[in-house]
């Protein structure tokens, strides 16, 4: 394992967003191959590490590099695969559910002939087709693989989502609050998906509220409040000592010389 | 006349006939007055402009775009009246600063305080307001009409083979950047993480807006072609749920309104830009209450019967 490059490495990384430094000096590395859970209070920069690694939020300074290389050329390598938060989502968009988790080989379609790429997707590869197929069975959506994304309940939603991040099959699965807003048993569908993923050996890193989760199934846990707090196992990092020491350790900073703005 | 003068009276004379071998299937009255050639030219051209309205429509509508769409319009106009000044094909004008505006736009957004909406609306006012000014010095108030209101009628062989022209390039890059379009359409984060270079995308889509405006200031005029870049789109959205159906479903909305408000204002003797915009807006009536889905009756149907079942 120690010869593996780390799934995400960064170097004195800050960033700010909407003028409020959100990371200071952010020194980090998560392992490949492993589980780790992103934990820290609202507004603390979690949401904003993996806006950077997908490209969304350019950092002010420092480095970052996924599995040894810049995160721009691993995300058209299609090394990424995100999961976004339900709320920054088009429901209303036409599009199924079967569509959707299509949109997740997009990237890959890039290396596809170019007369594939001109024809509608029942002429395309069928690797493309099969990964989408096991991705709705992975979730257990493949009875709603033809329905309007608008009209699946939160959990649904959220599922369609992992299925499109896991139908990437990229090497490294970045999820943003993966539990947020999901019933029992979608939570139980989604944390042993992930299990499965990584003990296939792929990397999933997931910010998340849900400490019971992560304390059961990540194999790292990363503790983040604007700068990094803590990074170990989940039972020395979720004591009562290292969430207290979570919650005070940052206060918000303006950005040197500029206007500072409610968060 | 110049060669490529030629050429487009050649191409537009086939184009024409094709469409009259169409034309000579209706009713003596119907057809009657496309036996002139401007009329020829004026079918033509608004329904390569239904078309591609149609088809932009529903990027406009699925990414908010209605005011940028309204704001573009606008901004062509002071390099329509510039270019009628320097000479030059108004076309490439009216391209320059809807161009201009666009860009303008997102750097107010990107660097200021301020919010998309005033940001647009500050740029498109100013931009109009030079345009008049412009005008207002240099040409006849019925120019000025034209512009603002379009002149489908009077529309040179020109100006229909750049439509033309206009037109298939529209198709040919809503073809080519079909998926990476959609995906920024629908998820534009999720298009950031694969790889995909979502600013290039998003200006290749405000380029293709202004070309679609501009082309269609003959037909339309400038203070109408927003409706026909949201009508086909809003309709389409009501009838299916589909992207693909949605594309057909809005360039045929955009084409049939088209050729139907041409007919109608040779009929009664209207403003053409005024009827086809009011049949498109009739053809949306009919869809919000008839719609299958999405429309207004089949929604209190569907309220009246869950009512029914409680009681």
């Amino acid at each position: 394992m120690s010869e593996l490059a780390p799934a995400i490495q960064a170097r004195n990384l800050y960033a700010a967003y909407h003028r409020q430094v959100v990371l200071s000096d952010v020194s980090l590395s998560l392992p490949q191959g492993q589980w780790t859970a992103i934990v820290g209070p609202n507004g603390a920069g979690k949401s904003s590490l993996l806006n950077i690694v997908i490209g969304n939020l350019a950092p002010l300074r420092g480095e970052i590099e996924v599995l040894g290389r810049s995160a721009e050329s691993q995300r058209r390598a299609g090394s990424i695969a995100y999961m976004a938060q339900r709320e920054n989502m088009e429901w209303d968009f036409p599009i199924s559910v079967r569509e959707t988790v299509m949109t997740g080989r997009y990237g890959l379609m890039r290396h596809d002939p170019l007369w594939q790429r001109l024809l509608p997707m029942r002429w395309s590869h069928p690797s493309h087709r099969e990964a989408v197929e096991a991705a709705l069975d992975a979730v257990d959506m493949a009875d709603y693989a033809s329905r309007p994304i608008g009209e699946l309940s939160g959990g649904q939603k959220k599922r369609v989502l992992l299925a499109r991040a896991l139908a990437q099959q990229a090497e490294i699965l970045l999820l943003d609050e993966p539990l947020a807003g999901v019933d029992p048993p979608s939570e139980a569908l989604i944390l042993s998906t992930l299990e499965r993923e990584r003990r296939a050996g792929r990397t999933v890193i997931m910010v998340t509220h849900d400490l019971p989760s992560a304390r059961r199934q990540a194999d790292h846990v990363l503790l983040i409040n604007r700068t990094v707090v803590g990074m170990g196992t989940p039972d020395d990092m979720l004591s009562d000592a290292m969430l207290a020491r979570l919650a005070t350790s940052s206060e918000p900073e303006p950005l040197a010389g500029g206007v500072r703005v409610a968060a | 006349m110049s060669p490529l003068e030629g050429l487009s009276l050649d191409i537009v004379e086939a184009l024409a006939a094709l469409l009259m071998m169409a034309v000579d299937l209706l009713p003596e009255s119907v057809a009657a007055p496309f036996a002139y050639q401007f009329m020829q030219r004026a079918l033509i051209t608004s329904m390569l402009v239904g078309a591609i309205c149609g088809l932009l429509s529903c990027y406009v509508v699925l990414k908010r775009w209605s005011l940028l769409g309204d704001a573009i319009s606008h901004a062509v106009l002071p390099g329509v009246a510039m270019a009628y000044l320097l000479g030059w094909p108004f076309f490439v004008g009216a391209f320059i600063t809807g161009a201009l505006t666009s860009l303008g736009i997102g750097a107010l957004e990107r660097h200021t305080r301020l919010k998309a909406d005033a940001a647009m609306g500050l740029m498109f006012t100013a931009a109009f307001a030079v345009g008049i000014v412009i005008i207002s010095k240099i040409a006849s108030s019925t120019h000025l009409m034209h512009i603002l209101f379009g002149n489908v009628l009077g529309v040179k062989p020109t100006a229909v083979a750049l439509t033309l022209l206009a037109s298939l390039l529209v198709l040919a890059a809503i073809w080519l950047a079909y998926r990476p379009l959609l995906l920024y359409a629908f998820d534009p984060l999720q298009a950031q993480a694969l790889g995909f270079r979502t600013g290039m995308i998003h200006y290749g889509l405000i380029l293709l807006l202004t070309l679609t405006i501009v082309v269609s200031l003959e037909t339309v005029g400038i203070i109408l072609v927003v409706a026909m870049l949201i009508i086909p789109g809003a309709t389409a959205h009501l009838l299916t749920d589909r992207f693909p159906a949605m594309l057909t479903i809005s360039v045929a909305i955009g084409v049939s309104s088209a050729v139907v408000g041409l007919q109608l204002s040779v009929t009664f003797d209207i403003a053409s830009g005024a009827a086809i915009v009011l049949v498109a807006t009739a053809l949306f009536c009919l869809v919000l209450l008839a719609a299958p889905k999405h429309g207004l009756i089949a929604g209190y149907w569907r309220r009246w019967r869950l009512g029914h079942a409680q009681a």
